[in-house]
């Protein structure tokens, strides 16, 4: 067995608590640690993506016992990319975090931050339900944590709805792993993938209820119409790096429903009454189209750029909800790109709020700051990036999207939504450009100010990161692609879970 | 009356009120909603082993047949979750009402609440 496959769940669950109970009270030594921390996961993550790229999917069995009884970890292309982009996200946002000094505004910043990361980390890798449930738990209960961090009336009133829904949300997530489990009788996803697949037909109802319920729930974490209504409040209302660290938490939701849509509940070839699936496409398009209306409507930058996460949230599920390689594919090479474009446009917000002081992120006529015109420059960038123009990667990957759907019989329908919303939030962002950067009011200038290139830094990277993506286009479709045929192929999954045994 | 039927009735009896109680306006009900929902999910889960009465979980010379004992070490997990959950809510909402001053959902207070001075000030 690659011991490697543990170092990503492995070094913060160490991590943290090491954080916790020895560096709690130096603020310097804990910075260093949680920043190395990072920055091995995300060193451990290209290397397992190394190893995924070549085509082989590995297998983790914790305390060496025979699946299907034990845990397994799997490693295979979509998980691997998964893992690269939680680390280098990671490591930016606790760069900012660092360069603004979040981390001074309470407590236990840094240990919350690597119990996320282990959450996180955990359910990209995990091949077992049940476990996929213990890790969703991990990373929400360190995401109430960081949610809250700073305070505040408002703060506390979003948390206060967004730890309900969440808990609402685990206890279905409980049910539907009942229902899957009294009707298969396992929760290892490979194992369950072949036993749906070979069902009695008396079984098929329970089976399907399950599969809606899980579907839900993974809809309610990627925010999917209609139960989006806990993101917008909760990600403009938290601190922008939190907020920023939360662009990958809704991709979580995402990630499920690729992984179970392609492995446990195939669209076609089971035999189901019905399958949530199909309610998928139509989810999507609407979460689009109230997404990037959002945009259009928000008052602050922060609530745009959240708005912004379901909007692309909604354009990546629109082609993931196919569930067909090519669709898959686009899907694939667009989630990197979303996650960072809409984790810098929070990133931003911050940098523009804190020069702006009293005005902060609000979308309205503020004084001209030092540094504005390298803060507009990122600003563009990123909104070019958000938006979907060229000549970025959210260009390449809606592109790719429009091009992949051709043969689709609803067609017409995804063309024309992509496209509308697309225009929608070209004007929103330009408008949100326009007000912030140009039209200026006379007013006291902020006097003390740290500089610009220390605050901007991380998100200057990540729009970096963006243009190499879009550089790379090439070498970054042909993973993608071979990701995507690895998910609708995925005998090469079980057989490496439960051996060739069958 | 068979045990699936009690069962199964504890259940359906337990998420309602849960439902009931998590969609009111302030947090203690809520808290105990979800509460009551957590229950009803661990019977449940607890009943997808299947119900059986008086066998061994594990092994038994003299067993003519077994209970599933994976159910049971869900429900602990699920268990131990929900508690900590509970706890943290509960911390939540009272820190929630502190610093709003009102123990609605949505940090608003109702009308019915609202003293002579507040009905004052809402309309200066």
């Amino acid at each position: 067995m690659n011991h490697l496959l543990i170092v990503p769940l492995l070094l913060p669950a160490v991590m943290a608590p090491v954080l916790l109970l020895w560096l709690r009270f130096h603020l310097r030594a804990s910075r260093l640690a949680a920043l190395l921390s990072c920055g091995v996961l995300l060193v451990a993550a290209l290397m397992l993506g190394a190893e995924a790229a070549t085509g082989e999917v590995q297998a983790y069995r914790l305390g060496n016992w025979p699946p299907p009884f034990g845990i397994v970890l799997v490693l295979d292309r979509l998980s691997a990319l998964m893992l690269v982009l939680t680390a280098l996200l990671a490591l930016l946002v606790l760069w900012h975090v660092i360069a603004t000094g979040l981390d001074r505004r309470g407590w236990h910043f840094h240990p919350l931050f690597q119990f996320q990361l282990l959450g996180l980390n955990g359910a990209f890798l995990t091949g077992d339900l049940f476990n996929l449930f213990v890790f969703f738990e991990v990373l929400l209960i360190a995401s109430y944590g960081l949610m809250l961090h700073g305070q505040g009336p408002a703060r506390l009133k979003a948390g206060v709805h967004y730890v309900i829904v969440n808990l609402v949300g685990s206890t279905l997530f409980l049910i539907a792993l009942g229902l899957l489990y009294g009707a298969t009788g396992t929760l290892n996803m490979a194992d369950m993938a072949g036993r749906v697949a070979a069902a009695a037909p008396e079984q098929h109802r329970l089976i399907a209820a399950g599969a809606a319920l899980l579907f839900a729930v993974f809809a309610l974490k990627a925010a999917m119409l209609p139960l989006h209504l806990w993101l917008p409040v909760t990600y403009s209302s938290t601190s922008a790096a939190a907020a920023a660290l939360f662009a990958i938490l809704s991709k979580v939701g995402v990630y499920a429903i690729l992984r179970t849509g392609t492995l446990i509940f195939p669209a076609e070839g089971i035999g189901l009454p019905w399958s949530p699936t199909a309610w998928m496409l139509p989810a999507a398009l609407l979460t689009a189209i109230v997404g990037f209306v959002g945009m259009l409507a928000s008052h602050r930058l922060r609530e745009q750029a959240a708005y912004a996460v379901l909007g692309s949230t909604g354009t990546l599920l629109a082609a993931g909800s196919l569930f067909s390689p090519l669709p898959l594919a686009a899907t694939l090479y667009y989630l990197p790109h979303s996650t960072l474009s809409t984790a810098a446009l929070f990133l931003l917000a911050d940098v523009i709020a804190r020069r702006r002081r009293g005005w902060g992120d609000a979308l309205a006529p503020g004084p001209a700051f030092p540094g504005m015109g390298a803060a507009g420059l990122l600003f563009l960038i990123a909104a070019i990036a958000a938006a979907g123009l060229p000549p970025l990667a959210g260009f390449v990957g809606k592109l790719l999207i429009l091009d992949a759907v051709r043969l689709h019989p609803a067609w017409p329908w995804i063309w024309g939504i992509i496209l509308a919303t697309t225009l929608i939030g070209v004007l929103a962002l330009a408008r949100s450009g326009s007000v912030l950067f140009w039209n200026i009011r006379e007013g006291a200038a902020v006097r003390r100010l740290e500089p610009l290139a220390r605050v901007a830094a991380p998100a200057a990277l990540m729009v970096t990161a963006l243009t190499l993506l879009a550089l790379l286009a090439g070498p970054a479709t042909g993973y993608a692609q071979a990701a995507a045929e690895q998910m609708a192929q995925p005998t090469a999954y079980v057989e490496a879970v439960l051996g060739s045994r069958r | 009356m068979s045990l699936e039927f009690l069962v199964a009735s504890a259940v359906a009896v337990l998420t309602a009120a849960g439902l009931y109680l998590a969609l009111r306006a302030r947090t203690f009900p809520v808290v105990l909603g979800l509460a009551m929902l957590s229950y009803a999910v661990n019977l449940f889960l607890f009943a997808t082993g299947r119900l059986v009465v008086d066998l061994p979980p594990i092994y038994d010379k003299a067993a003519t047949g077994y209970t599933d004992a994976l159910p049971q070490a869900l429900v602990l997990t699920a268990i131990v979750i929900s508690f900590g959950m509970t706890a943290f809510v509960v911390v939540l909402a009272l820190r929630s009402y502190l610093e709003t001053g009102t123990d609605q959902v949505d940090g608003r207070r109702s009308p019915a609440d609202m003293t002579a001075e507040d009905e004052q000030g809402r309309q200066a």
